[in-house]
């Protein structure tokens, strides 16, 4: 009897639930995202995590600009801006009655707050470089902010429609880790950590009005649980979806569709330039040589992966390919490692982070260049770990990493880098780089540059990571790449 | 009985101090810097070292330990190095369901180990007894991630009944937070019943030969009343150790089938929390652990003196 009664229970709840889905899906207006990683925080100013962004980017938070799916710069807060002759002064019209999520006005003294908490004393803003230009910040009345720069600075707009620039109130900044407090289309109602995190349409929204009411982001990160929860339609899209091996599950599917885009991941093979026998060009080059990108895509990435050549963005207006400048080639390869004095090979380490494209990369690395004769040992190490070894202790020969931040080219100019690449010619293309403001030199510049990495083969450049994101077919208006972390969820709504 | 307490307790809180010395030291020889993790490869060294600061990672190793130790002891675990929220209601938040998951997954490893146990035991070296223990065998044999897989597979995504995972908070809607924990329950339980099932038959076996069943049984109770009236109670010592084991392991060691149906359990926390070296979380839901896992374990031993009657006059002249 007892048995019964909880089994009708459980009937009765369970249908309960169904319609409660049923009844979601007629309104069309809320939509359940997946996302791998959980993000530590909401305040895009206090971390390097992309989750964080991938949450609140464009969408609780905005900038004074913000970045399109191109990856172009769009008034955000700022309506409009003009820039001094010398490149040097930035005078921005803000947008009016714009109000904080908490009901808070928004005026330029929010502006000047924002910038100089991120470029002070005790700031600990991930991306504080974007700020270091940075020599005054002026509210010049409530819809007028000058800011001037100490020098010239090319990518200042676009920097500061990055997350890390996103104007926050003064009243609530230091609450965003729990509590985000934005002006943006959408405002933050929950997190249930080690759960989701839901935000609903923001009303006083001064803008296009958004068309959905409600998205709930749910963090999955077992793979194979991320394939279920697509296919029995507990989530309505997995913008980056873990699991390449199976997209053609979903691809075969009209109930799915699949969205293979762009990143701004710049795959490499790191070397260690500094560290013996990688200081030696000819070493190098034989690497370069010897690296087979395609075998490389197709077994780390399922063939989801663009070649490149050097420390650049195909999608790049200014992307020159130099995938050729040592095309795969052994003989040239045993050569060059016989002139470096070895033609018997050595023994070497490649580290690699928990990612599967460095895992399994590796692996297929580790067996190209045993083809010349060199013997890597793999080992896997953790996100934090990498960053002790690696990163700042430059403990390591090898490394294969994804470089996420767009147009990071000028990391190469930096000879305490990682890579510790030291050379004197890159440094001054990069600085002529920095006081160029012309397309035609800008072009010129980068293209000399991405070129110059190539043939120096300071890393071995492997692939530019896809974006691979699945979606229930009837949703539109989703960004196909990725140009900032981020997942834009103004325009994004059912067809049915 | 007081004795034994006395000394229980004792036991108790050496463990306690030496499991809080080997946590907080293991933790910091680990490679990694919680604050150069936060703010990622582009941040300075001057800038990963305000952070450092703002987190008292720069204060000499001992002041640090027993800044620790004083707020734990007054149930302060400090605050979360890159939540930014205080541990213990972390910890709190995902209590509410790996104890929710814990209880649900004994209750059905209870319900039908036990039985399935002492069935095979009546009927031992029969078709029955062999058919059950292969079945405990597979079910040993069988990690409970992947029948938790196979368990999506079929309810959720072959037939839709179930939910493929995730939780509902319990004030928010209950009705959904407990159908959330149907499968995981599962899920985590069939092993442990199997487990259960050949500890108890094992056991029941070893006394059915017993002298006082032959006594029972002489004195006119068939098989069945004899072992259930008596072998059961003297075969339960073994099996309380196992459950107690058990227990202890479905509090901290989900963390896979918490993965696998995207639960915030303590298990996911403990391990986000190592990967991102949120040295301070990490610390704090490993001491709970440790009072939970050595309370369970004083647990068991009580209760073996309350089924026991032999064990309260040990240790008495």
């Amino acid at each position: 009897m007892l048995m019964r009664s909880i089994g009708k229970a459980i009937i009765v709840a369970i249908m309960a639930m169904a319609l409660t889905t049923v009844g979601a899906y007629a309104q069309s207006t809320v939509m359940k995202l997946g996302m791998v990683l959980e993000p530590p925080h909401l305040d895009p100013t206090a971390g390097a995590a992309a989750a964080i962004d991938e949450i609140v980017y464009a969408n609780v938070f905005e900038g004074l600009t913000r970045i399109d799916k191109t990856g172009a710069v769009q008034p955000s807060l700022a309506t409009s801006w003009y820039i001094s002759d010398d490149g040097l002064t930035y005078t921005f019209t803000l947008k009016s009655r714009v109000t904080f999520h908490d009901g808070e006005k928004f005026d330029s003294r929010d502006v000047k707050f924002s910038f100089e908490r991120a470029m002070g004393p005790g700031s600990v803003n991930a991306q504080k470089g974007i700020f270091e230009p940075i020599e005054e910040v002026r509210a010049s009345d409530p819809e007028t902010i000058i800011i001037t720069l100490k020098r010239p600075t090319g990518a200042f707009l676009f920097n500061i429609g990055r997350g890390d620039a996103v104007i926050v109130s003064r009243k609530s900044a230091d609450t965003n880790k729990t509590n985000p407090v934005g002006t943006g289309p959408f405002q933050f109602v929950q997190w249930d950590k080690g759960s989701r995190v839901i935000l609903e349409e923001f009303k006083n929204y001064q803008g296009e009005t958004v068309h959905l009411t409600k998205v709930t982001f749910v963090f999955i990160s077992d793979p194979n649980t991320a394939i279920s929860a697509m296919l029995a339609g507990d989530l309505d899209g997995f913008p980056l979806f873990p699991a390449p091996e199976s997209l053609e599950v979903f691809t075969a599917s009209d109930k799915f569709r699949v969205l293979v885009g762009t990143t701004e991941g710049e795959t490499v093979l790191a070397t260690n330039n500094k560290k013996s026998p990688f200081n030696d060009i000819r070493v190098r080059k034989a690497i370069a040589h010897t690296i087979d990108r395609w075998a490389i895509i197709e077994g780390a990435m399922f063939g989801y992966g663009t070649p490149i050549g050097s420390h650049f963005a195909p999608h790049h207006p200014y992307f020159v390919d130099t995938t050729a400048t040592y095309p795969l080639d052994l003989d040239a390869a045993k050569k060059l490692m016989a002139e470096a004095g070895y033609a018997d090979g050595f023994d070497a380490t490649l580290k690699l982070p928990p990612p599967s494209y460095a895992r399994r990369g590796g692996q297929i690395i580790a067996s190209n260049l045993r083809e010349i004769g060199i013997r890597l040992e793999l080992i896997n190490v953790e996100w934090a770990q990498w960053l002790e070894d690696v990163f700042t202790n430059k403990d390591y020969d090898l490394t294969i990493v994804s470089h996420v931040e767009p147009f990071d080219i000028g990391i190469y100019a930096n000879p305490d880098y990682y890579f510790q690449f030291d050379n004197e010619d890159f440094r001054s293309i990069m600085k002529q780089l920095g006081e160029t403001t012309d397309e035609g030199g800008r072009r010129a510049l980068l293209g000399y540059a991405q070129d110059f990495l190539a043939r120096h083969a300071v890393n071995g450049y492997l692939f530019q990571l896809a974006k691979t994101g699945v979606w229930n077919a009837n949703i539109e208006g989703m960004w196909p790449n990725a140009p900032v972390e981020g997942n834009d969820l103004s325009q994004i709504f059912w067809t049915k | 009985m007081l004795g034994i307490l006395l000394r229980r307790l004792i036991g108790f809180a050496v463990t306690l101090f030496v499991a809080a010395l080997a946590i907080f030291f293991l933790l910091d020889i680990l490679p990694g810097d919680p604050a150069r993790f936060i703010l990622g490869v582009n941040a300075s060294a001057e800038t990963v070292n305000i952070l450092r600061e703002q987190m008292g990672l720069n204060l000499p190793v001992w002041e640090r330990f027993w800044g620790w130790v004083s707020g734990a002891l007054s149930g302060d675990f400090g605050i979360s190095h890159t939540q930014g929220a205080p541990v213990a209601s972390l910890i709190g938040e995902r209590l509410g369901v790996s104890l929710p998951l814990a209880l649900w997954a004994m209750l059905i490893s209870i319900t039908l180990g036990l039985p399935i146990g002492i069935m095979a035991a009546r009927r031992r070296g029969k078709a029955t007894d062999s058919i059950l223990m292969m079945l405990a065998q597979v079910g040993v044999a069988v990690p409970n991630f992947w029948f938790g897989m196979l368990l999506v597979l079929l309810f959720s995504v072959a037939l839709g009944w179930l939910p493929t995972g995730g939780f509902v908070p319990w004030d928010e809607n209950w009705i959904e937070a407990a159908i959330a924990l149907i499968l995981p329950g599962v899920a985590l339980a069939l092993p442990q019943a199997a487990i259960l099932a050949r500890v108890m038959r094992t056991a029941l076996v070893d006394v059915i030969h017993a002298d006082f069943i032959r006594t029972a049984r002489a004195k006119g109770l068939t098989e069945g009343q004899a072992i259930l009236r008596h072998g059961v109670r003297n075969a339960l010592l073994p099996v309380l150790t196992i459950l107690g084991l058990q227990f202890a392991f479905l509090i901290a060691g989900t963390i896979i089938v918490e993965n696998v149906f995207y639960l915030p359990g303590l298990g996911r926390l403990i391990f986000t929390a190592i990967s991102e070296r949120d040295l301070v979380l990490v610390r704090g839901a490993l001491i709970v652990l440790v009072v939970a896992v050595t309370t369970t374990m004083l647990l068991v031993d009580l209760l073996y003196v309350l089924v026991d009657p032999r064990l309260r006059t040990q240790g008495k002249p």
